[in-house]
């Protein structure tokens, strides 16, 4: 097939592949942008998103909500529309966007100009974290070159298209991963969640029709554009399509990112990749979706599960947005919460009360469960407590808090014995 | 009448109750409306609900459709079956639909309020029995209903925070005491656009902080202490002062500016007052078409006038130079004498405080002997109100999208803030807003039309209006027409005359009563001839200088363009409710040439430093009598605490004045006054005291048992007024008056126009201690480029119609060269545009 | 004009032309970066200034810099070592290393050199979990990651920076 080169599985850290992609030149080179090109001069908007919808791309920031149904979801009776970004990167475990920005730039570019052009937007904002403030400089100079190239500005390719892309730093807060905190925080007020519904395709930024997606989801579209819905469904699994960045971190030997087709398993992603468990410790847990999940107890049937959407679900946690964190037998899970509750004590908003309240309660409980001073009782109030919390927060990093907890306790209870 | 759009109607069932609400209700407003209180701390039914507090949780469930058919799924007894959610739902967001189910006193509902409110208590203070929220705290109440029996929470784990924070100088805060609802930054950035004050910091830190200079300064800081669901944030005048379970409550009225806000005044007795009651707080009191549940800080603080230390308790003569007290007969007689002697020669002088009683006995005692009653405003307009005023059931609130209006001449929420709210509240539901200004006001953010013109063309900009859709008027200035041809006042000027209802709101800014008299004319014209006039939610709306002066010109009175003049050659000046000579060093002079001075006052006033006979007059806490508003809504207030001293209602001061000169006038009670009024006054004339103290039922309601609900402000039980009809209302016609417009200053150099200060210096504010550091000093307002070209830094010297003094300058970039603004009651010469040198 | 937007005029209006007209306010956190460049935290001063360039209270404003852990109301060493020692990073040794490295330059978490060179903290998640222990500094001029640390490396850039102050 001519076009974008593709090796094996790897659709989006290809830059392991072509070492030079980042180059505008190399990517060019390979047909790149050419897509956008056709997109632009001669594809339907809703062409573009049923071919997207048909793909199985699912948003990867952790919901898994298909990314053409979001998009179909705007409301076209109402002007202009935006695609933001979401390049908040905050979740513990999870360092994927980063170097797709980093080493594979323009396909990042490709993708999201192909987004904005399929949802009617002339404004895409690229919301980043504050800590990327050298990734966000090193994407103005590339958006720079992209109006040399022509490829942004106006009256693409000689249509009436425009086009222009802006970055937004954040400036430390989790809570701005979160949609709508995402786009308060772009708004200039504080990054707090906004009641859904409405949901952004609805009203988002500025009240306007508006699609957040993650880095990695669009990353994907100018390949999917370029060559079909049927060749990525040849990646994954029926449910989850394509192929996943999944950031392995932890006690394991080498950790980093590792592009694999959804459905592949634990045991291959930490052991064949990740070259085991440091030490030759024996593994104890893995936690799949950062700190928002529940721990699985990494049983030889949990390591045997393929990594999909509707597969890690039957071990009791979420795929979410792949974070894995491998935890060995020298992880005392009393610790393992204190540091999960002390980061989203960190990092809660504020705004509504289990969450606000919750967290600060359970901190004050897993510190001394950890440091000592503790008695089974306060065990049972930190369950009970994240309990409470459960089915009552505004957003679902009050829920997210809760499921470290949970799990642990009830999963890992010997390490509870006072 | 206005058109009457069908609301469409749900019905569903909170609790097995069937309650049908109209769409888009929430869930926990239809279940206020069966008496179902869902409990709230961050809902409150004049805000956006936001969800935050999550104390509102309840079940709700639909009825089920079948996917395939459409059609309602059934259960065996045949009725719809209903889905519930997996999760609980905030009522505060969730909107009602037809068929659903609520459930607020399930087990689990139940269950999750206690958990809310278990983490609401984790690090609350318990400090119920020494907080002034204590009797009347929403969390307070809901932990009666909801709460653990024993926290759970290690109480050295508690966080502590700051106490008694002042975040202004009249709002304290205890942040150990919050509990994050963001009602009051709520209020302040969604009601009254003034966000000055704000969270800080992020999750359990979150603390209510101001940044701002200086501080939490907003003319509407005590209405967020009302919202605070807890005892976070108290007045500075009422903390640590009382009890709410042992205070009464009287209803009662402000007269501070034209709006009339319904009060209600919280009283108790004290040792320290000799047993006696004393006014402990005020509150707002719910009048959806005058104040709805809120009240500006002028009303709720500067009351603190009537207790001040130094009321006047007992008659005063001067004798040998020496004002002396003397009893109250000899006092009257000399009055009386004094009166009778002057004739035509009085001239009387009344204060916009007063009532329609105690103006209606004033007129008729001065006619009687044929002297001068002069209301002490620099408005003109109420007879024009009169003609094409707001008609009956008018109400601000009704007004939205395909109504229009005019404000012109005002700096609105300077000179009534209510009036402010409620524009800027049509406006936010679309309504079109005009705003014809010489300079910025806030008022501007809201409007759609933003007409500029130089200070003294106020009528011919409202004339320019009136000729952009009726080109055909006589008499029309160059300046009318130069206007006119702006394509923004067309454009104003259609929407305007295409409105449904419309509405002209003037002022006084820059305005004297002759700039006045031709603005009132002009804006009378502009409703007559667009048809706006005569019918609810159409007419003219005079933003009175002076609180009661609407009532004032419908007993009779009319301000005095040549006051000054009257009083230097009076032979009796008698002074009731005013302090010429502490607002006007050039009425201060006239008063020095009258011959003989009576001041019917509270307090030591700078005019009382003139005067020869000094009657003690009682305030408004303890008396009752009528005012009438800037939209013609007669109001009743009612005594509180008894009379200071030997004080006497100034209706019965005069009454008895009258009597002694043979003219019977009711004296014994403000009723009996009223029956004189309604006999006399058309307008007046089906009214009682009755009928002023209807109520109806008022949406949202609040004072109840759950005061989490709308908060602790009072709800109406003692009378929500009657709004008068206008002639035009009536029937009678009403014509263009054609009339010369008032000739414009000439701008040479320099020249000082009047504006008018919500935290004036006049004789309310000036008593009121709390209110002290939040006077400016005698200022002026200059462009930044006179600033510039003077070398003006912070203050100035001033020369004035004769005077000299020393002021503080503020700049003002949206002001135009050559203009400088000085308020009215900071003791400056200022009735009437002037020239005026500004030195370094 | 007020001195503040005098004195990044050029870049406040580029900064400006990113957001729709009547929705300046979103300029909020591009303006507070600068407004650190200098001193490396916000003054009260400055956050009148935004406030006024963006038409909104300078309450607003703190409230930004309230919320976000990167924006500093008090000032701070010139150099911010903020070291991620959250979960991931912890497992891989984070811990150990922020207290050996507080230990080495004398102070503890949270706590700046007497020079007021260096501060370092303990922040959370910052995307680099592979590769830890790490670090970003942060400075008026922005946010650099060091990452694959030990204590070697870092106490020889803290003596470059010592080495960089003689210097100028």
């Amino acid at each position: 097939m001519a076009g974008q080169k593709v090796t094996g599985h790897r659709l989006l850290l290809r830059h392991r592949d072509i070492p030079d992609i980042g180059q505008f030149d190399v990517y060019t080179g390979q047909g790149g942008f050419e897509t956008f090109k056709k997109v632009v001069t001669s594809m339907p908007p809703d062409e573009i998103k049923q071919i997207v919808l048909d793909s199985g791309l699912r948003g990867r920031g952790g919901a898994g909500f298909p990314a053409g149904r979001k998009w179909m979801f705007v409301d076209n009776n109402n002007w202009p529309h935006y695609l933001v970004v979401n390049a908040d990167e905050s979740e513990p475990g999870t360092f994927k966007d980063r170097e797709i920005m980093e080493k594979n730039p323009w396909q990042f570019f490709e993708g999201i100009m192909c987004t904005a052009f399929a949802i009617g937007a002339n404004d895409i904002y690229i919301y980043l974290r504050g800590e990327f403030w050298q990734v966000a400089h090193q994407l103005d100079q590339q958006i720079q070159k992209l109006h040399e190239e022509k490829l942004l500005g106006e009256n693409l390719f000689g249509t009436d298209y425009s086009l222009n892309i802006y970055t937004h730093l954040g400036a430390g807060a989790y809570i701005c991963g979160e949609e709508t905190a995402l786009l308060n925080s772009m708004e200039g007020i504080m990054g707090q969640p906004r009641l859904r519904p409405p949901f952004p395709p609805a009203v988002g930024l500025y009240n306007k029709p508006t699609v957040v997606n993650n880095v990695e989801t669009l990353a994907n579209v100018a390949l999917i554009l370029e060559k079909g819905a049927q060749w990525y469904r040849s990646f994954g699994t029926e449910e989850s399509a394509g192929t996943k960045v999944f950031s392995l971190s932890g006690k394991v030997n080498k950790p980093g990112n590792y592009e694999l087709p959804f459905g592949a398993t634990y045991r291959e992603l930490i052991y064949e990749y990740g070259g085991g468990i440091v030490n030759g410790n024996k593994i104890k847990g893995i936690m799949s979706a950062g700190a928002s999940s529940s721990v699985i107890v990494a049983t030889d049937e949990a390591l045997d599960t393929p990594m999909a959407y509707e597969t890690v679900r039957n071990l009791g946690a979420d795929l979410g947005s792949a974070s894995i964190i491998v935890l060995d037998e020298t992880v005392d899970m009393r610790w393992l919460v204190n540091k999960t509750i002390h980061f989203f004590k960190h990092e809660s908003c504020g705004k509504c009360t289990p969450c606000r309240e919750g967290n600060f309660w359970m901190q004050s409980l897993t510190e001394r469960i950890w440091k000592g001073g503790a008695s089974q009782n306060d065990v049972h109030l930190l369950q009970d407590v994240a309990t409470n919390m459960q089915g009552k927060c505004l957003c679902a990093l009050g829920e997210f808090s809760t499921m470290a907890v949970i799990s642990s306790i009830e999963r890992f209870s010997e390490d509870f014995k006072v | 009448m206005a058109e009457q759009v069908k609301e469409k109607m749900v019905t569903l069932t909170i609790d097995d109750v069937e309650v049908t609400v109209p769409e888009g209700t929430l869930v926990v407003d239809a279940a206020k409306m069966i008496g179902n209180d869902i409990p709230v701390f961050c809902y409150h039914p004049k805000m956006e609900p936001v969800g935050m507090c999550r104390m509102c949780l309840v079940d709700v469930g639909w009825p089920m459709t079948d996917r395939a058919t459409g059609q309602p799924v059934l259960s065996e007894d045949g009725k719809p079956q209903i889905q519930f959610g997996r999760t609980l739902v905030t009522g505060c967001t969730q909107v009602v639909s037809e068929g659903m189910v609520v459930l607020g006193y399930s087990e689990k509902v139940q269950k999750a309020r206690q958990d809310v409110l278990e983490f609401f208590l984790t690090s609350h203070p318990l400090d119920c029995p020494i907080c002034d929220k204590g009797g009347e705290c929403p969390l307070q109440n809901l932990t009666i209903d909801h709460g653990h029996g024993e926290s759970r929470f290690v109480f050295t784990d508690k966080k502590a925070g700051d106490k008694h924070v002042p975040l202004g100088d009249l709002i304290f805060l205890d942040r150990e005491r919050c509990i994050h609802c963001a009602r009051c930054t709520r209020f302040q950035s969604e009601i009254v656009d003034d966000p000055v004050i704000g969270f800080f910091n992020r999750g359990r830190s979150l603390e209510i902080t101001t940044w701002s200079e200086p501080g939490f300064d907003s003319y509407w800081s005590g209405n967020t202490t009302d919202i605070c669901p807890v005892g976070a944030l108290t007045t500075a005048d009422f903390r640590f002062g009382a009890r709410p379970w042992e205070m009464l409550a009287s209803a009662s009225l402000c007269t501070q500016c034209a709006v009339g806000c319904n009060l209600t005044l919280n009283t108790r007795r004290e040792a320290k007052s000799g047993g006696q009651l004393v006014v402990k707080r005020v509150m707002p009191r719910q009048n959806e078409q005058v104040n709805e549940t809120w009240i500006c800080d002028k009303g709720r603080f500067a009351y603190h006038y009537a207790s001040a230390d130094d009321r006047l308790t007992s008659p005063m003569v001067r004798k040998e130079g020496k004002l002396v007290p003397v009893s109250w007969e000899e006092a009257l007689d000399l009055a009386a004498e004094k009166i009778q002697a002057a004739g035509s020669q009085l001239v009387s002088v009344a204060g916009g405080r007063l009532s329609n009683e105690d103006f209606f006995n004033l007129q008729q005692l001065t006619q009687k002997v044929g002297g001068k009653a002069a209301l002490y405003s620099e408005m003109m307009g109420g007879d024009l109100t009169a003609k094409v005023g707001m008609g009956p059931d008018s109400n601000l609130a009704d007004l939205g999208g395909g109504d229009a209006i005019l404000v012109v001449a005002s700096d609105l929420e300077e000179e009534a803030p209510l009036y402010w709210l409620r524009v800027k509240q049509a406006a936010e539901r679309g309504a079109t807003l005009i705003v014809a200004n010489p300079r910025h006001t806030k008022t501007d953010r809201y409007a759609e039309f933003k007409i500029r013109y130089a200070y003294g063309q106020e009528a011919a900009s409202v004339m320019a209006l009136l000729s952009a859709i009726s080109p055909k008027q006589p008499n029309l200035s160059e300046t009318v027409k130069q206007l006119a041809r702006d394509g923004m006042v067309k454009a104003a000027a259609t929407a305007f005359a295409e409105a449904k209802n419309a509405v002209v709101l003037f002022g006084s800014e820059g305005t004297d009563l002759a700039a006045s008299t031709g603005l009132a004319k002009a804006c009378a014209n502009l409703l007559v001839a667009t048809g706006h006039t005569g019918r609810a939610n159409n007419g003219l709306i005079g933003v009175w200088d002076k609180g009661n002066a609407q009532g004032g010109w419908d007993m009779g009175l009319r301000p005095s363009s040549t006051l000054a003049d009257d009083l230097k050659a009076a032979k009796v000046a008698y002074l009731v409710a005013v302090d010429p000579a502490g607002d006007d060093p050039a009425l201060k002079q006239a008063l020095q040439a009258a011959e003989f001075v009576i001041v019917q006052e509270l307090h030591h006033a700078a005019s009382m430093e003139l005067a020869d006979l000094v009657l003690p007059a009682q305030s408004f806490t303890e008396r009752e009598g009528t005012t009438t508003n800037g939209e013609r809504r007669v109001q009743r207030f009612y005594p509180a605490v008894p009379a200071v001293g030997a004080t006497k209602a100034d209706f019965a001061i005069t009454g008895e004045i009258a009597g002694r000169l043979g003219l019977e006038l009711e004296k014994t009670a403000a009723g009996m006054v009223f029956y004189s009024i309604v006999s006399k006054f058309a307008d007046y004339a089906d009214l009682d005291y009755q009928k002023l103290a209807e109520v109806s039922q008022q949406w949202p309601i609040i004072g109840r048992d759950d005061l989490y609900y709308g908060g602790t402000g009072y709800a109406n039980l003692q009378g929500l007024g009657v709004q008068l009809e206008t002639a035009a209302g009536r029937g009678e016609p009403v014509s263009l008056e054609i009339f010369e417009l008032p000739a414009e200053t000439p701008a040479e150099g320099l020249v000082a126009y009047p504006v008018t200060r919500l935290y004036d210096q006049g004789n309310t504010m000036r008593f009121a201690a709390v209110m002290f550091p939040r006077i400016d000093e005698p200022f002026v307002v200059v462009s930044g480029a006179d600033a510039a070209k003077i070398g003006l830094n912070g203050s100035a010297n001033i020369e004035l119609n004769g005077f000299s003094a020393d002021v503080e300058v503020k700049i003002d970039e949206s002001l135009p060269q050559g203009v400088v603004l000085v308020p009215r009651s900071f003791g400056l010469p200022i009735t009437t545009p002037a020239p005026v040198a500004v030195k370094k | 004009m007020n001195a503040f937007q005098q004195k990044y005029a050029t870049e406040i209006e580029a900064i400006l032309s990113k957001y729709p007209a009547d929705r300046k306010r979103s300029a909020v956190m591009p303006l507070l970066y600068i407004a650190q460049r200098e001193g490396g935290y916000v003054t009260k001063k400055e956050m009148s200034e935004i406030a006024e360039i963006l038409d909104i209270t300078p309450t607003e404003v703190a409230s930004i810099i309230g919320f976000y852990t990167l924006y500093h109301e008090k000032p701070g060493g010139k150099y911010r070592i903020q070291v991620c020692n959250d979960l991931p990073c912890a497992l891989r040794g984070a811990d150990e290393f922020l207290e050996k490295l507080c230990e080495n330059v004398g102070i503890q978490v949270g706590e700046t050199t007497e020079d007021g060179l260096v501060t370092i903290e303990g922040v959370m998640c910052l995307a680099a979990c592979d590769k830890a222990p790490m670090f970003q500094v942060q400075t008026g001029e922005g946010i650099a990651y060091h990452e694959d640390q030990t204590l070697e490396s870092t106490m020889a850039l803290i003596e470059s920076w010592k080495q960089q102050e003689k210097e100028d």
